[in-house]
């Protein structure tokens, strides 16, 4: 595998083919987490983070259920993993950097309903990439999650002092500056290759 | 999550079903199961196959998750329920690529990712995994009902603005410039915001109404 195509992956996963503005995944935490900057950033880390791990699980996974031909069990095995893997994560980083914990907080048990994490296992293993691949990807993916939960997060800062009307605080103001933060991204195309 | 939202007064059966419909819209009122609807409502037949998955998913969990609600211990009540969820969800992917395989094609990843779906999961924890299997069906239909409408209503607007067809079918006259943003990603926030946006005002106005008397 060159560099350069594993770059063009990661350029891809984080702005190409954002995650939450084109592919519409990870919603929830957008709208719910995305008032301020700090939670915002720790939240796009943990989801990093947990992507990540993840990732890394589901190709061992998809390995061994294709070796004992039982691919139909695989969202099944993603998803309990995943949650398992939420739960173990917490438990570690609780015992070996408390201050780490502090910061992620309520975030990390609500990662495990958050669709981004299962979208990461299921497009690789759709696309047969392979281990190396699989990390970038995920990397890619969170590092997009994270901009784009900044990004809106610094805007609903700003918008905290605008005049805006009652019927569209709250989720319609969002979803309206979500459109527009998509057309922009939607800038980048042609910027890494398509898969 | 729905817990805070959920109103407990609405008891009966055919409150429980009209509360989804309207009241407590899934997408409208609570923002649950935003990133599917989103995302498969670029066509009015995807968007009414996907709501339609959705709430049998949504209704197959229910009854079982309430039938066994006094068996499932309470400390691994959150990995039960998502077996279950996933399970159906396993059984609906399934059935789809068998009768319609070029739909199965069409809505990829989106089919599985219904097991992320935070809209079953929060039905199931706040009323399913709590009530008789009759209230949870009833409260399981309207909800999957909402959903169905929201998720058609927006995709027959995105379709018919993006591409002058319906179901396939052309209804605007051919001068008629398709809005090609509709299809797009960012087209998908702006339909959904809209669609909010109407509702909060016709809630408004309603609520004014029932005040004045």
């Amino acid at each position: 595998m060159i560099d350069a195509e594993l770059w063009s992956l990661f350029v891809n996963a984080a702005l190409v083919n954002n995650f939450v503005l084109a592919y519409f995944l990870g919603i929830c935490p957008f709208l719910g987490v995305s008032s301020r900057i700090d939670s915002a950033a720790r939240m796009g880390v943990a989801v990093t983070f947990v992507m990540l791990i993840a990732s890394l699980c589901a190709f061992g996974l998809h390995r061994m259920l294709t070796l004992i031909d039982a691919r139909y069990l695989e969202l099944i095995a993603f998803i309990v993993v995943i949650a398992s893997t939420v739960q173990l994560v917490e438990m570690f980083v609780r015992k070996v950097s408390p201050a780490l914990f502090e910061a992620l907080g309520l975030y990390l048990p609500l990662i495990t309903t958050n669709c981004a994490i299962l979208a990461v296992a299921l497009f690789q293993t759709q696309r047969g990439y392979g281990l190396l691949e699989c990390v970038v990807f995920a990397l890619g993916a969170g590092v997009g999650f994270t901009l784009a939960l900044v990004l809106m997060a610094g805007i609903r800062e700003k918008l905290a002092l605008g005049a805006v009307p009652d019927a569209a605080r709250g989720v319609a103001i969002t979803l309206l500056l979500a459109g527009i933060l998509s057309l922009a991204f939607m800038g980048f195309a042609g910027v890494g290759v398509e898969t | 999550m729905a817990e805070a939202l959920e109103e407990l007064h609405a008891e009966t059966a055919t409150e429980r079903l009209q509360a989804g419909l309207w009241r407590q819209n899934p997408i409208l009122v609570q923002a649950l199961g935003m990133c599917p609807t989103l995302a498969v409502s670029n066509t009015a037949a995807n968007a009414l196959t996907m709501g339609l998955a959705t709430a049998a998913v949504l209704l197959g969990s229910a009854l079982v998750i309430s039938t066994l609600r006094e068996t499932i211990p309470r400390q691994v009540r959150l990995a039960s329920f998502v077996l279950v969820i996933a399970t159906f969800v396993t059984i609906t992917d399934m059935l789809i690529e068998a009768i319609a395989i070029e739909m199965h094609r069409a809505l990829g990843a989106f089919l599985p990712l219904i097991v992320a779906n935070c809209l079953i999961l929060g039905r199931i924890e706040a009323l399913a995994s709590r009530r008789s299997p009759r209230l949870a069906a009833m409260d399981a239909l309207g909800m999957g009902a909402g959903f169905i409408c929201c998720l058609l209503a927006l995709g027959a607007v995105r379709e018919l603005l993006g591409q002058g067809t319906l179901f396939g079918i052309m209804l605007l006259p051919e001068r008629f410039e398709p809005w090609v943003v509709m299809l797009l990603p960012g087209g998908g926030f702006f339909a959904l915001a809209a669609l909010v946006l109407a509702f909060r005002w016709v809630q408004g106005h309603a609520d004014v109404v029932e005040r004045a008397r």
